[in-house]
C-alpha cells in the first residue's frame, strides 16, 4: 500500500515565550507535530502489515531548516520524504496549504492512503486534512484510534461521544489519527543515521503545477496576544485541614457548593 | 434573497447558532436558514425553528446516515446554494470540525474552527480561537465571498431566542458517501460529557498510579463533578481519550473547575480557561496553574484531597 503521511513542522509551542501579551518565536527550534509522528506510526505499522511504502509530505514555509526537522520522520520509519519549498509559499493559509498539499500527492507516483494527525501542535485548526480530501475527491475520517489496512479498503475505529463507530473507507481516503492510536517509536541512532541517505525531493510550486495567485489568503489574522486573566489569585497556605476548610469556604461563598 | 446558515448535529448547539445567528442575520440584513441531516433529522425542525430559524432544511437521505463528512459537507453544499447562504455557521463539535474544511473547501471560502467568540466589527465578522498551543488566541476575518465558523457548543445560548417562522424545506439532493458504517456500538459505562458539564474535576500527573485516580473521582463526586484530565493521563491509558480536557479535547465553560495535580500547561488549560471559577490544588507554589486560579491550595493532594472531601460533607 502507498501511504503518504502529510506533515506540518511548527515551532515547538512549549517553546514559545509571551512578552508584553506577544508571543516570542525567535529561536525557537520547529519540530515534527505530536500527532503527525501518530500518523507516521500508523503509516509505519500498516505498511509492516502488507507491504509498500511510506512517503511523508510537507510544506516549508518559513521553516528554513525543515530537511532536519523532516528527518525525523524518515528516522521513525517513513521512506521517503517531499518538501515544498517556494517563496512564494511562506505564509499560507489552510487552503492555501491544503492546495499544495494536493497538488503535490497528485504528482506522486502512487497513493492509496493519507494519513494525518487530527490538528497541528500550533493552531489545531483541523482544517487541511478535510480540504485535501475534498480537491482529491475522497472519502474521509476523522480521529480514528485505530487503522488497519483491508482488501481494497481501509478499516478505522473511532470514539464519537457516546458510541464507538467501525468505519471503512475504499481506496483511496484520507484519515486522520488522534494520540490514544499508537506510542510513536523513538528512533535509534542507526535509524538516525540512515535516515539522511533515504530519498528526499524538494519541489518547487512550479513542479507540482500550482501558481501562486491560487494561494491567496482567504483568512486575515487581525490579532494574536495572549489572553488576559482576570482572576482572584487567593491562596491558601498551612495544614491540609484548615487549608481545606478555608477553601471550602470560599466555593460555598462563590454559591458553586452547598447549595 | 442571501441568507446565513446554521448547522449542528447536535441539535442544542444548532439552536444556540440558530439563535444567535438571528442577531447577526438581522444585523446584516439576511434571512436564517438551518439544516437537519441524517436520521430522525425531521424532529428537530420545530426547535430549530423556534430558535431562530426562518427555513428549515430537512434531509434523512440514507446516505447522510452515520453523518459521513463528505456526504454531509455536499448536502450543506447543496442547501447552502439553494438558500443563497453567504454565512455558515456550524458547530465545532468533533464531526463539526471535521465537517467545516470539507465544506469550506466546496464553497472556496475561508474557514475558522473552535471559535470561541464571533462578534460583528463594522460589519464584517471576527472569529476568536486559541492559537500557539492555546498561549494567544487569535482574532481572525475570512475574506472569501461565503465564510463558514465553526463555533464550540455553548459559545452562545439558545434561551430567550426570538423565533422565526421554521417553514419546513425537504430539497431535493444528489448524495452519495464512500464511509461504510461497519458497526456503532455504545461505549462502556456511558459517555462523559465534559462539554456541558457545569462542575469539573481535572486530574494530571499529580496523580502517582493509576489506582490513585480513586482520590479525584471521590473528589468529584462530593462535588457533584465530573473528571476530566490532561492529554498525558489519557496516554498512559489511565483514562480515556474523551476525558481529556484541552487542546485535543474538550474545551469546557462549567462554573466551577478544580485542577487537581495539574501544572497548568496551556495545552490543558485552554480547555478550562473559560469556567466561570478555577480552583487548584497542587504542591508547587510555582506551577502555572495558580497564575489562572481564582482559588489555590498549596500541598500534597493525597492530603488536602480528604481533607477537602471531608470538610464538603460537613457543608
Amino acid at each position: 500500500m502507498d501511504i503518504v503521511v502529510c506533515v506540518k513542522t511548527n515551532p515547538d509551542p512549549q517553546m514559545v515565550r509571551i512578552r508584553n501579551r506577544e508571543p516570542v518565536l525567535e529561536a525557537v527550534p520547529y519540530k515534527l507535530g505530536d500527532l503527525d509522528k501518530n500518523a507516521l506510526e500508523a503509516a509505519i505499522q500498516v505498511r509492516d502489515a502488507v507491504g509498500g511504502k511510506v512517503v511523508a509530505v510537507t510544506v516549508a514555509e518559513t521553516n528554513r531548516k525543515i530537511k532536519e526537522t523532516v528527518k525525523e520522520a524518515l528516522a521513525m520509519g517513513a521512506d521517503e520524504a517531499v518538501i515544498v519549498d517556494d517563496p512564494a509559499a511562506m505564509t499560507l493559509d489552510q487552503a492555501a496549504v491544503a492546495t499544495v498539499i494536493a497538488a503535490a500527492v497528485k504528482k506522486l507516483p502512487a497513493c492509496d492512503l493519507l494519513l494525518f494527525g487530527e490538528g497541528s501542535s500550533d493552531n489545531y485548526t483541523g482544517q487541511v486534512p478535510s480540504r485535501v480530501a475534498e480537491k482529491l475527491g475522497v472519502p474521509q475520517v476523522g480521529y480514528a484510534r485505530k487503522v488497519e489496512a483491508a482488501e481494497g479498503a481501509v478499516r478505522c475505529e473511532r470514539s464519537m461521544d457516546e458510541m464507538i463507530e467501525t468505519l471503512e473507507l475504499p481506496l483511496p481516503a484520507a484519515v486522520t489519527v488522534v494520540s490514544e492510536i499508537n506510542e510513536p517509536r523513538i528512533p535509534s541512532l542507526m535509524h538516525i543515521m540512515k535516515a539522511g541517505s533515504k530519498p528526499t525531493q524538494v519541489w518547487t510550486l512550479a513542479d507540482i503545477g500550482v501558481d501562486a495567485a491560487a494561494l491567496a489568503p482567504k483568512q486575515e489574522v487581525v490579532s494574536n496576544l495572549a489572553e488576559e486573566q482576570d482572576r482572584k489569585h487567593v491562596l491558601f497556605e498551612g495544614a491540609a485541614a484548615e487549608q481545606a476548610a478555608a477553601f471550602v469556604d470560599a466555593l460555598v461563598k462563590e454559591g458553586v457548593v452547598g447549595r | 434573497m442571501a441568507d446565513l446558515l446554521v448547522y449542528s448535529e447536535k441539535t442544542q448547539t444548532a439552536c444556540e447558532l440558530a439563535a444567535k445567528g438571528r442577531e447577526f442575520a438581522q444585523a446584516l440584513g439576511l434571512g436564517v436558514s438551518a439544516a437537519a441531516l441524517g436520521e430522525g433529522a425531521a424532529a428537530a425542525a420545530p426547535e430549530l425553528g423556534a430558535a431562530g430559524a426562518d427555513r428549515v432544511f430537512v434531509s434523512e437521505d440514507p446516505a447522510l446516515a452515520g453523518w459521513p463528512a463528505d456526504a454531509v459537507a455536499a448536502a450543506l453544499a447543496q442547501i447552502a446554494a439553494e438558500a443563497g447562504a453567504t454565512v455558515v455557521l456550524l458547530g465545532s463539535t468533533r464531526r463539526g470540525k471535521e465537517l467545516a474544511g470539507r465544506l469550506a473547501e466546496k464553497l472556496g471560502a475561508g474557514a475558522v474552527t473552535d471559535v470561541n467568540a464571533l462578534e460583528l466589527e463594522g460589519g464584517e465578522f471576527v472569529a476568536a480561537r486559541y492559537a500557539f498551543g492555546g498561549a494567544t488566541i487569535a482574532r481572525e476575518k475570512v475574506a472569501s465571498d461565503v465564510r463558514v465558523f465553526a463555533i464550540m457548543p455553548k459559545t452562545f445560548s439558545a434561551e430567550g431566542a426570538s423565533p422565526g417562522a421554521g417553514t419546513v424545506i425537504t430539497p431535493a439532493l444528489q448524495l452519495a458517501t464512500g464511509m461504510k458504517v461497519v458497526e456503532r456500538r455504545a461505549k462502556e459505562g456511558g459517555a462523559v460529557s465534559l462539554d456541558a458539564a457545569p462542575r469539573i474535576v481535572g486530574v494530571g500527573r499529580g496523580f502517582g498510579k493509576k489506582e490513585d485516580l480513586a482520590l479525584g473521582e471521590e473528589l468529584a463526586a462530593a462535588l457533584e463533578a465530573v473528571v476530566g484530565c490532561t492529554k498525558s493521563l489519557a496516554d498512559f491509558q489511565w483514562l480515556g481519550e474523551d476525558r481529556i480536557i484541552g487542546l485535543s479535547g474538550a474545551k469546557t465553560s462549567p462554573d466551577l473547575y478544580v485542577g487537581v495535580g495539574i501544572s497548568g500547561q496551556v495545552q490543558h488549560t485552554v480547555g478550562v480557561a473559560s469556567a466561570k471559577l478555577i480552583a487548584a490544588i497542587n504542591k508547587d507554589k510555582e506551577a502555572p496553574i495558580f497564575q489562572m486560579a481564582d482559588y489555590g491550595i498549596v500541598g500534597d493532594l493525597y492530603e488536602v484531597v480528604p481533607a477537602v472531601i471531608e470538610r464538603l460533607k460537613a457543608v
